[in-house]
């Protein structure tokens, strides 16, 4: 039976040692926005905080409020966060692709580059591609 | 100083050199998606600050600020994203002569 003192000397710990791993996480993507060499790599390094680093943080608000009210208040940031970031990303990447923002050599595979090819070879007026990726 | 107040502490200097590092990159660019990207990972880092520092604080008055701005978060890199698209694709003048649907 833990102590119901000891549980409330360890929570502020707590929540404070998320708060260091979440400003880790930001440090990180920070870091790889520094170092890495091209716009879709620094992208990869940006992602790690936004859900990871995020939902760090909400738990230690939970912890340092301690109220169910809170958390049902806090439920909803993940969530956008949630369905938001892979948008953006998906948005700012093939934004980078179509700028060639990147170094062919880096990739293993480039299984957009060939139907980009079928895409503009077709004789349909617009082409595939363009139906497609205009929208 | 407290343990947590020393957590504190530690968490407000690692997010500072990590804002000094995303600025760096967002003045350097070089590309218009490396500001992008940049500016994005500086706003990820203001709604962990608001949270933080709720957690410092003791309260919990700026939650609504924290679900607006993961909410709208998206919405500048989409339209920033959709244009740079276009501009490169203007730019680089490329075969597949989509520019015009962007």
């Amino acid at each position: 039976m833990i102590e119901a003192e000891t549980v409330a000397s360890i929570l502020p710990i707590a929540a404070a040692a998320l708060l260091v791993l979440a400003a880790a996480l930001t440090l990180a993507a920070a870091i790889g926005l520094w170092r890495f060499p091209d716009p879709l790599s620094r992208l990869h390094a940006a992602t790690k905080p936004q859900i990871l680093g995020l939902t760090l943080v909400v738990i230690a608000i939970a912890l340092s409020a301690q109220s169910a009210a809170v958390l049902l208040m806090l439920v909803p940031v993940i969530v956008f966060q949630l369905l938001t970031a892979p948008i953006s990303a998906h948005m700012v990447g093939r934004a980078g692709y179509r700028n060639g923002d990147f170094d062919p050599g880096s990739l293993e595979v480039d299984e957009l580059a060939a139907d980009v090819d079928a895409a503009t070879a077709t004789d349909l007026p617009g082409g595939a591609w363009h139906d497609e990726r205009g929208t | 100083m407290t343990i947590a107040a020393v957590l504190w502490v530690v968490a407000g200097v690692i997010a500072f050199a990590a804002v000094l590092l995303v600025l760096a990159r967002l003045i350097k660019g070089p590309t218009l998606i490396d500001r992008l990207i940049a500016s994005d990972v500086m706003l990820t880092t203001l709604i962990l600050v608001v949270g933080a520092e709720m957690v410092i604080s003791g309260h919990t008055r700026t939650i609504p600020l924290m679900v607006v701005l993961a909410a709208t978060a998206v919405l500048g890199s989409i339209a920033v994203a959709r244009f740079v698209s276009r501009a490169g694709a203007d730019a680089s003048a490329d075969p597949g002569g989509d520019h015009d649907r962007g």
